[in-house]
């Protein structure tokens, strides 16, 4: 769902008709709301494309923009400025829940600069990737043998036993998921230093692998959901 | 809608299922403005004038007036319609079981946009409709407080409306003549109204349990604004709930211990529901409460409920609004101890089980706390209201630092293939929010792609709730899968979706109807407006002039009847010629135009007859109220409902 890159022209303000830079909510020359501006989310507040944000800062940045651009500031405004209103508003939610949250935030930053993603993190939220070709290669053996265990201790729900072994076992897989997933954060992290310090090269390489780590962790989080699920059930 | 009014007051209103309020902001505190009784609150209730079969518009009373219909003229009345706004009719069948609504036969419904309408007498009327007879009242009281009209307003919903609910709301104050500046979610409200004198930092849950919804949101404040974090609730979930619980009961036992099935009988119904809210109320203070009810073939019910037996009793409900607190910490992803303040809003709020419960939930005693419940529960929302009103209006300097950033409670999403859901705005998202999808072609040649739009968090279409099928129509004959639609969603700062679509490829704009699955079209409301003509100011200043001399009608006829009362002779001659004068002057300006006038020469008789009210007080009732005016006094007996009262007057220039 990104935007599409607008050159940066100058366009008129509407009020005081001063060309300003299109990536800006207000014309910097008499402070009028303008209409939505066509730059990535980084951009609404001031940023260039990162991956490690100041998010102290970020919600500041959020506050105050947030009391300028509002609709309730707007409420007695005339048509076009209430419309503008609503349209900056929502453009500034949206980009501030992409960035303040660091998967989304990687996800979208990868797909600004043309990388496939594999399946839309927000979008729908299907049960459990049965498709093998998926599982991680080092996984294989603990995901058949998790998979296994999932279903028997359904099947022995469903006929009102419980087996403790059998809950010992799932929670310790939980547990040792629960690391892996934290490990692939960890090398997210690795991954969002090499990319904010540039270069080229070092960029696509890390570019690379961090779609690859995504798509470890959609795997690896939806594991955990499903044992989480079936454990709580 | 007219162009946006600029001077006029901003009021808000708190819309509820069993009582209703409107509040402004008196300089920087936020007050509620009462009715002509002098009440805060005016019920949710309206009824039919049995008198209005002359087919023209139909006369209307709201309140405490039509509350006393309810047991005279049942089939006349209709209350918590709230529980009715936004729903289809298939999906207000458990309502029907418990609540005598009494709904038209389909007719004239339309395929795909099936509003009930509900029949009172001979009339019919949708949800919406019967709002904005509520909504007008409020209106009114709010005009005849300040001597001005009132055109603009903030209307409270609870937070887990969805959209069809939000859009009814918005509709009622429409009919009702008022632009809906905002619509604001009532647990929010009210923690603008505890926010207002405490510049504080941190994370408060709003535990919202009114007559017929849940709500809980947690909020944290940060430099004046207030970030909501998560939302949740039942918007079928409140005190009318456990009314219903102690009902059921009583009904079994009359039908079992006097062979009486009063299911059928509406009146006798509305009494018992009566003495099922008053025996709830009193459980909050005393340890049991009575019914003692005469049955319409002679007998008595009688019978105890020790708090003790209630509380179990009303266990299942309460415990109904533990799973979507629970869920809203997990969604603000905090635990119990990271919340700082609990505020405590909606009646239901008073029954002790209720405190213990939350208590529980967010581990106050443990940690020294107690729950916030400084503002009168009933008020709070309408407070909050009115403060938003402010923040609106944008014109004071209390709440100029002040920004409220809500969510949308529930994901938006489209159906796609094989009935699943793909999520597009996920809930707890800040609002206003927007997600773009492309949309494409499956046949060679195609034109239009239905789009259908759900609510709700269910992986089927079919469990979620629907919002909207619309078609993109217009788009350029290609092959199939080459146009590129792209679509708009825009969820905006009232929770209400809008949508605007455009085909790439052509650069064609592509027409959409919207057509809402449940709602009334933009002509259907227009149609049902009230008073079409209730913003213009020569309106506006005769229906201040019919209302005077009403009043002026009223006080008339009780001091024409004065001399037949005892009390008149006790009057010295001068006390009863002052009388007379102050009549003949009312009498001399009533037939004129200049509606303070009249007033002021109603208030001058009102003032010459109040020690002939005392008097007829101390004879009438032992228990006399002194020191009221002959007006108030009479109010007191039981008779005229329309007399000027001493807290409502407005200002006169």
């Amino acid at each position: 769902m990104l935007k599409v890159l607008d050159s940066a022209v100058p366009i008129a303000c509407w009020s005081c008709s001063i060309g300003h830079n299109d990536s800006t909510l207000f014309c910097p020359h008499c402070s009028k709301i303008q209409p939505p501006p066509g730059g990535d989310y980084f951009s609404v507040f001031g940023l260039t494309p990162q991956l490690n944000l100041d998010l102290p800062a970020l919600e500041a940045e959020f506050h105050r923009l947030s009391r300028k651009v509002h609709p309730d500031r707007f409420a007695r405004a005339g048509e076009n400025e209430r419309e503008w209103s609503l349209a900056d508003t929502a453009l500034l939610n949206d980009a501030y829940r992409t960035l303040k949250e660091p998967i989304y935030r990687t996800e979208y930053l990868l797909k600004l600069v043309g990388e496939e993603i594999g399946e839309e993190h927000s979008g729908k939220d299907r049960k459990g990737q049965k498709d093998p070709s998926r599982v991680p290669a080092d996984l294989l053996e603990e995901v058949f043998e998790l998979n296994m265990q999932l279903e028997e201790m359904r099947m022995g729900r469903k006929m009102g036993e419980n087996d403790p072994a059998l809950q010992a076992d799932l929670e310790q897989a939980k547990t040792k998921f629960e690391g892996l997933l934290a490990a692939v954060d960890q090398d997210l992290r690795t991954e969002w230093q090499t990319w904010d310090a540039g270069g080229d090269d070092a960029r696509l390489s890390a570019q690379k692998t961090m779609v690859g780590l995504l798509d470890r962790r959609r795997y690896l989080s939806n594991l955990v959901r499903d044992v989480t699920e079936t454990l709580g059930a | 809608m007219a162009e946006s009014n600029l001077t006029g007051r901003v009021v808000g209103i708190d819309l509820g299922t069993t009582n209703s309020l409107v509040a402004y902001m008196q300089g920087d505190a936020p007050v509620v403005i009462p009715g002509v009784d002098g009440s805060n609150l005016v019920p949710s209730v309206v009824a039919l004038d049995p008198v209005a079969a002359d087919g023209g518009r139909p006369t209307v009373t709201v309140g405490n007036g039509a509350r006393k219909a309810l047991i005279e003229t049942p089939e006349l009345v209709i209350y918590s319609v709230k529980r009715l706004m936004g729903r289809g009719l298939e999906e207000i069948h458990d309502e029907l079981k418990l609540f005598p609504f009494r709904l038209a036969e389909d007719e004239d419904g339309e395929q795909g946009n099936v509003v009930p309408r509900i029949k009172l007498g001979e009339m019919r009327f949708t949800p919406p409709e019967i709002s904005a007879y509520i909504l007008r009242q409020l209106k009114r009281n709010a005009e005849r407080f300040f001597g001005a009209p009132v055109t603009q307003a903030v209307i409270t919903v609870p937070a887990y409306f969805n959209d069809a609910q939000r859009q009814a709301t918005k509709d009622a104050g429409r009919m009702a003549g008022l632009e809906v500046l905002r619509l604001v979610n009532e647990p929010t409200a009210a923690a603008l109204a505890y926010g207002l004198d405490r510049a504080k930092e941190g994370t408060i849950a709003v535990y919202d349990f009114g007559g017929g919804t849940f709500d809980i949101s947690i909020l944290k404040l940060r430099d004046g604004i207030f970030e909501v974090q998560s939302t949740n609730g039942d918007t079928h979930l409140g005190g009318d709930d456990i009314d219903n619980l102690l009902l059921t009961i009583a009904l079994d036992e009359i039908h079992a211990e006097h062979g009486v099935d009063l299911r059928g009988h509406a009146s006798a119904v509305q009494a018992l529901r009566k003495a099922a809210m008053d025996a709830k109320i009193s459980l909050s203070t005393e340890d049991a409460a009575r019914f003692d009810i005469e049955l319409p073939n002679g007998d008595r019910y009688q019978r105890e409920i020790p708090r003790a037996v209630f509380e179990v009793l009303i266990e299942p409900v309460l415990e109904r609004t533990a799973g979507p607190c629970k869920q809203a910490l997990t969604d603000a992803g905090i635990t119990p101890e990271q919340v700082d303040e609990v505020v405590l809003v909606g009646g239901s709020t008073r029954i002790p089980a209720v405190r213990q419960l939350v208590d529980d939930l967010f581990h106050l005693a443990a940690r020294g706390k107690k729950p916030h419940i400084e503002l009168n529960p009933d008020e709070v929302v309408a407070l909050g209201a009115a403060v938003q009103a402010d923040i609106l209006a944008g014109a004071s300097k209390t709440t100029e630092e002040m920004l409220l950033l809500d969510v949308t409670p529930l994901s938006l999403g489209i159906e796609a293939l094989g009935g699943t859901v793909a999520r597009i705005i996920q809930r707890n998202s800040t609002i206003p929010a927007s997600a773009t999808e492309h949309f494409t072609t499956g046949v060679e040649g195609q034109t239009n792609v239905a789009i259908h739009v759900v609510q709700g968090e269910r992986e089927l279409a079919a469990d979620c709730r629907s919002l909207a099928r619309f078609d993109l129509k217009g788009i350029p004959p290609m092959s199939a899968g080459l146009p590129r639609i792209e679509v708009k969603f825009l969820i905006d700062a009232d929770g209400i979706l809008k949508v605007t679509a455009r085909e790439q490829r052509s650069g064609q704009a592509a027409k959409i109807e919207v057509k809402p699955t449940y709602g009334l079209t933009d002509e259907q409301v227009e149609s049902m407006i009230l008073d079409s003509f209730d913003h213009a100011e020569e309106d506006f200043a005769a229906r201040l002039l019919i209302e005077a001399r009403n009043e002026a009608e009223t006080i008339l006829t009780l001091v024409e009847r004065a001399p037949e009362n005892p009390a008149w002779n006790q009057l010295t001659d001068d006390e009863q010629a002052a009388i007379a004068a102050a009549r003949d002057r009312l009498v001399a300006v009533k037939g004129g135009t200049d509606q303070s006038a009249i007033r002021e020469a109603t208030l001058a008789l009102d003032r010459t007859t109040q020690r002939f009210a005392e008097l007829m007080m101390d004879a009438a009732v032992t228990t006399a109220i002194r020191g009221k005016t002959m007006d108030a006094a009479d109010e007191d007996l039981g008779e005229a409902i329309n007399a000027p009262h001493p807290m409502a007057q407005a200002e006169f220039k």
